[in-house]
């Protein structure tokens, strides 16, 4: 039985998984949840994730919710499959410090962003300048450390791509194509890193299926 | 016989309790170190070579050093896979993946609306900060909605990610320690019938009775 994801190709949480995959090379399903139309807080859907969030997972009899969590399950189960994702033969502490980085220096403050810059506009909404103002010096101090970081390491995590550079991918997306992409252009490492791992095959693959949808 | 690790911070600062919780289910002798977070030390050069966030709990094993108190619980756990509760973070794939969705559940729902709740009822008095009343209020609506769909998990589990007590149901104990003592937030967890349980079986454990008390002694 194939693996299943969940969700809609705009989500940053699903994006984050099918990038996964497809750097893994493995075959699955997209099921679209029409969040427009509240699928994703229905029974059948509160079924796979009671937090009522995209995405949600399949693997066999396994499902599972929180795209991170889904990643590392992937990253752990089909390590001998496409891109190992972890750092290989080296401790994974590191890489798992980036993680939790991501998920709690980075994510929010970059969602914030993107909500107003990116889908507040979509959706006919006025973004507010003064939030984007507080969380452009906000994700600015956070991108001084990723640079001192990258001058010491070719990525964030280790010496190859993990997932604790992979889990940027979604947001990286969002808010390369917005004004903040000055913040990342004028940090020299930090802008090097992001235009390789926004050149890899597995997230042009999702982007493609997004133009598709 | 290798040397204790450092843990570095305040026991009364949930991320190190946290990571203190795990060392103690874990049987890891640890020394802790005072950080001067009201001499600003946390921000000084020289801890920020440890943590460049300038945040706490910074933590060094022999030659490694790390930070962010989930990364490092995890660390502790894979390192000493075969000491103190084994059940903690298990090696089993299909267990781990139902721990890690439900610690990055805390980590992603619980932690926001609790954490604020904690620094706006157990921390603002006592730095003399405003309280936030929308604030307050916004979060108590979400802790309640996230309540709810835990009590639901409760029912047809002993604890979060299955039958055993693991990391999942751990990282939840120091914000919901502040929020039911300091916080006077008790009712929302009493109130409801599978979190009551849960919440009591999780904060009698011995590894969490002697953070508390680690906690009153700094």
């Amino acid at each position: 039985m194939v693996m299943k994801v969940h969700g809609s190709v705009l989500s940053t949480a699903a994006m984050r998984v099918l990038i996964a995959l497809n750097e893994k090379g493995l075959e699955f399903e997209f099921v679209p949840v029409d969040m427009r139309a509240g699928e994703h807080k229905k029974e059948h859907f509160l079924a796979l994730n009671p937090f009522g969030q995209v995405p949600a997972f399949e693997d066999g009899d396994l499902k599972l919710f929180e795209s991170r969590a889904i990643t590392q399950y992937i990253a752990h189960v089909y390590e001998d499959k496409g891109t190992p994702l972890v750092c290989e033969g080296k401790p994974m502490a590191t890489v798992v410090v980036w993680m939790e980085v991501e998920a709690h220096q980075f994510d929010p403050v970059a969602s914030k962003l993107q909500w107003e810059l990116v889908f507040k506009p979509m959706f006919g909404m006025a973004t507010d300048a003064a939030v984007v103002e507080e969380n452009e010096a906000k994700l600015a101090k956070v991108l001084d450390i990723y640079e001192a970081r990258l001058s010491q390491s070719k990525y964030l995590g280790c010496d190859c791509f993990t997932l604790a550079d992979l889990h940027h991918l979604p947001a990286l997306t969002n808010l390369m194509a917005s004004p903040v992409k000055k913040l990342f252009d004028a940090r020299p490492k930090v802008s090097a890193w992001v235009a390789d791992i926004m050149a890899r095959p597995a997230l042009a693959k999702v982007l493609a299926m997004r133009n598709q949808q | 016989m290798a040397a204790p690790v450092k843990v570095y911070g305040p026991p009364l600062s949930t991320a190190v309790s946290r990571v203190l919780a795990c060392l103690l289910e874990k049987d890891v002798e640890f020394q802790l170190v005072p950080v001067n977070m009201a001499n600003g030390e946390h921000k000084k050069p020289e801890y920020l070579k440890i943590q460049p966030f300038g945040q706490v709990p910074a933590f060094q094993d022999e030659s490694i050093a790390i930070f962010e108190s989930r990364a490092i619980c995890r660390y502790i756990c894979e390192k000493h896979a075969d000491k103190g509760n084994k059940n903690l973070y298990s090696t089993n794939p299909l267990v781990k993946a139902s721990i890690e969705q439900w610690l990055e559940a805390e980590g992603q729902t619980y932690n926001p609306p609790s954490s604020a709740l904690v620094f706006q009822l157990a921390f603002a008095p006592r730095m003399n900060i405003k309280q936030d009343e929308e604030s307050i209020k916004l979060n108590d609506q979400k802790l309640s909605k996230v309540l709810d769909i835990y009590d639901q998990r409760l029912e047809s589990s002993r604890f979060l990610a299955g039958d055993e007590f693991t990391l999942a149901d751990l990282s939840h104990l120091p914000n919901t320690h502040y929020l039911v003592t300091v916080g006077n937030r008790g009712e929302a967890f009493s109130s409801r019938k599978n979190v009551d349980r849960w919440w009591n079986e999780i904060s009698s454990r011995d590894s969490w009775k002697k953070v508390v008390e680690m906690q009153k002694s700094k």
